[in-house]
């Protein structure tokens, strides 16, 4: 399904998903608030995308961006689920309950952002040990332990 | 192994007779002939392991033969990136293993984290910040005749290896069938010939 048809059909079903479209880097983009993530969601898996493939998060200084990626094979589509949430307070909604494959991603997110997910079954570090300090994919994370590469190499 | 623990103790208060340094000798020679490994494989270095194990560059030749079970091994081959989160499991398996026991680090990262020892937070620089180390084999990632020959090395450490505790035989057991490596070294280009086809 191509970028304009699958504006097309989101337009025609959930008319209030209509102006959260985008194109953004020739891909398929919602940008939502947080309060109606899980409700753009459902509504997108009703849609047809029944399969999370990665759920991620970006630094953005005042602000963290979720983005889910979201793929269907019945519409041969992807696209992109965004949410801002503050800095200050990185809270947002789980996706656990639609989709499974989102508990070890969300766990993994809050692992290395410290972005935590209201609803999520079992919410705690995944890959760090579990007395480790700090989110080290955030941009002001600071590790004495971290050797700074020289600029010659 | 009582039996070998007190000789080593008969050994380590006296320098022992002729007999005794014979047999002291013989049991060092018997354990580099069969130093089974423990696969401690993390990363891409674990695919050159499992390589140096197979037909082609058989393993087995050398007495050398994985068992994954820390119960069973000599030689713990800690082949890839150890993270701070893998570590206190690499030094478990280590205490599983019975005495006398040796460690091959094997690969860069194995032997100073490699390309991530800087700038990284995970990654444990050298596993020889927890385990002691015997034999260094550099790469990123070595051949598996790298890995051999870093065993080879290993053996003729062992060779020389009393039963007494820290003492080591000037001159390791050279039995008449067996070839004296130090005094005729292997050529690298003997190790492995291409086979039909492969080309130089």
């Amino acid at each position: 399904m191509k970028l304009d048809e699958l504006r097309a059909h989101i337009c025609d079903t959930h008319p209030d998903l209509c102006p959260l479209f985008s194109i953004e880097y020739g891909d398929g983009t919602l940008q939502v608030v947080p309060e109606e993530l899980h409700s753009a969601a459902e509504a997108l898996k009703s849609l047809g995308f029944d399969r999370l493939g990665m759920v991620t998060a970006v630094d953005k200084g005042e602000v963290f961006t979720l983005v889910y990626r979201l793929q269907s094979r019945s519409l041969e589509a992807a696209i992109f689920l965004k949410a801002d949430v503050p800095r200050n307070r990185p809270e947002i909604g789980s996706l656990c309950d639609l989709w499974p494959a989102a508990d070890w991603q969300e766990r993994e997110v809050y692992d290395l952002f410290g972005i935590v997910f209201e609803g999520h079954p079992d919410l705690r570090r995944i890959m760090l040990p579990d007395d480790w300090e700090g989110y080290p994919l955030r941009k002001d994370y600071q590790n004495a332990q971290v050797i700074k590469r020289p600029d010659y190499i | 192994m009582a039996l070998v623990d007190r000789l080593g103790e008969a050994l380590g208060r006296n320098q022992g007779g002729i007999i005794l340094t014979s047999v002291d000798a013989l049991v060092g020679w018997s354990r580099g002939q069969s130093l089974w490994a423990m696969p401690m494989g993390t990363a891409c270095c674990a695919m050159e392991l499992i390589a140096a194990s197979f037909n082609k560059f058989d393993f087995d030749r050398f007495g050398t033969f994985p068992r994954p079970d820390p119960r069973h091994t000599d030689v713990m081959v800690v082949a890839g990136t150890i993270t701070k989160k893998m570590a206190p499991a690499v030094e478990r398996l280590y205490e599983q293993m019975p005495d006398p026991k040796w460690v091959v680090a094997m690969g860069n990262c194995a032997v100073s984290g490699g390309i991530f020892y800087y700038d990284t937070y995970s990654v444990v620089r050298g596993v020889d910040e927890f385990l002691p180390v015997d034999v260094y084999i550099a790469g990123c990632p070595p051949r598996p005749e790298s890995l051999q020959d870093g065993i080879l090395r290993l053996r003729e450490l062992v060779h020389t290896e009393s039963l007494a505790p820290g003492v080591r035989h000037e001159r390791k057991l050279v039995l008449p069938f067996e070839p004296d490596r130090a005094a005729s070294p292997a050529s690298y280009d003997d190790d492995v010939k291409p086979g039909p086809g492969e080309g130089a």
